[in-house]
């Protein structure tokens, strides 16, 4: 058997590797980023508490639904439209925010290679409960044109708890709009559950990761 | 354009000579002359602009095939340079430092096809491909379709039709073939 503790690990980022830092009195402080700048516990099962209050939550959940402004493939062309006035998303509370920790929804917009999966996990990771994931376009269902690609994924499902899924190569904005609406129905009936499902089958979900994304150098779980 | 070419053949040792278009000519040369004949052209005919670099994967013949494309902008003409090297330990002669951008060419193509270029800048790292552990996915004996199914779950059920059969049976389902 190797030794695996002594081995170094190849794929760690440099600002990862433990180092030591110079204190304000002078003291010197070793520093483990793997550790020390990310929460270890991996993340929770909640279960749902007062059926009323939940259903009220539900219905303001459904209302505003903010979206990470991460666009992946040939769909994410397709959401500037959504925005602008012929559309406009906004009328039905869809709004866009550009960082992970403020948003609720991550649309993964096509395609998705490799890397760009894993900057996609670590998104999806950062974003507070309760979150959901519409899937956008044929290649996040079964690969689309490029199921024999040897960089793109096939199935989104396995790597991310997907909520909605939105068919078509590439779907319209209209499509995407029904899309969001079938979210919100789906998420007034409190079945959009995807945060939990996440956490409930977090070790299936981490394997089916780290099967293909060889050069994991992060922590396992991006909180 | 003519002109150039005679130039070039006073000089260099160059074959397959190809007036693609009016505008847009290719050319072969050997390995240890391609180097120095993108650098004369540079430095004398005024092929100041590096368009791109391209490899072919020849799998049969055992040949990589690499293409020098440069662009004169006064004249407004292209020239192609093509050079074979041996498929076996590929390894060329590196062009940085006749144009910084062909680092990145080369950075690429040692991750897509293997090839290595001694010398050049960063050329270990990787570019698209993060943690790649198998044989370099351009080459030709790369088979993508087994590596996809391997690798990434495939959904069962998926089915392939040719469009335009398969609109002619749900368009006309009584017409003979």
């Amino acid at each position: 058997m190797v030794n695996k503790e002594n081995e170094k690990d190849k794929f760690l980022a440099p600002e990862n590797e433990v180092h030591t830092v110079i204190g304000p009195e002078g003291e010197e402080i070793t520093v483990d980023p793997l550790k020390d700048y990310f929460c270890e516990a991996f993340p929770k099962v909640h279960e749902p508490k007062n059926k009323i209050v939940e259903n009220f939550i539900n219905w303001a959940r459904a209302e505003s639904l903010w979206v990470l402004g991460f666009g992946t493939g040939c769909g994410s062309i397709e959401i500037p439209p959504l925005l602008s006035p012929r559309y406009d998303a906004f009328r039905f509370g869809v709004a866009m925010r550009a960082t992970p920790r403020q948003s609720s929804v991550i649309i993964i917009s096509g395609y998705l290679s490799v890397k760009t999966l894993k900057r996609a996990i670590r998104s999806y990771e950062q974003m507070q409960n309760p979150k959901f994931v519409v899937a956008l376009g044929s290649c996040t269902i079964n690969g689309g044109m490029y199921w024999d690609s040897y960089n793109t994924i096939n199935r989104l499902d396995h790597y991310m708890p997907v909520d909605v899924y939105v068919a078509g190569c590439m779907p319209r904005p209209e499509a995407l709009l029904a899309g969001f609406d079938s979210l919100k129905k789906r998420i007034r009936a409190g079945r959009a559950e995807g945060a939990n499902e996440y956490a409930s089958n977090f070790k299936w979900y981490k394997a089916n990761q780290k099967k293909i994304i060889k050069d994991w150098n992060m922590p396992d779980y991006n909180w | 354009m003519k002109e150039i070419i005679e130039n070039i053949k006073i000089r260099f040792k160059v074959s397959d000579v190809i007036l693609q278009r009016q505008n847009i000519t290719f050319m072969t040369t050997g390995k240890e002359s391609a180097i120095p004949l993108i650098t004369w052209l540079r430095d004398y005919e005024g092929f100041s602009h590096f368009v791109l670099f391209s490899t072919v994967d020849w799998n049969e013949d055992g040949f990589f095939q690499l293409t020098y494309l440069l662009n004169n902008p006064v004249k407004k003409v292209d020239l192609g340079i093509r050079t074979f090297i041996l498929r076996k330990n590929a390894e060329m002669t590196s062009a940085h430092h006749l144009w910084e951008q062909v680092a990145t060419y080369q950075r690429e193509i040692k991750e897509m096809f293997g090839i290595n270029f001694p010398g050049s800048p960063r050329v270990g790292e990787s570019f698209l491909l993060e943690g790649w552990d198998d044989i370099p996915p351009m080459r030709r004996e790369f088979d993508t379709k087994e590596y996809s199914e391997k690798t990434f779950f495939p959904r069962p059920g998926r089915e392939s039709n040719d469009p335009a059969t398969y609109m002619k049976s749900k368009l006309y389902p009584n017409e003979e073939k």
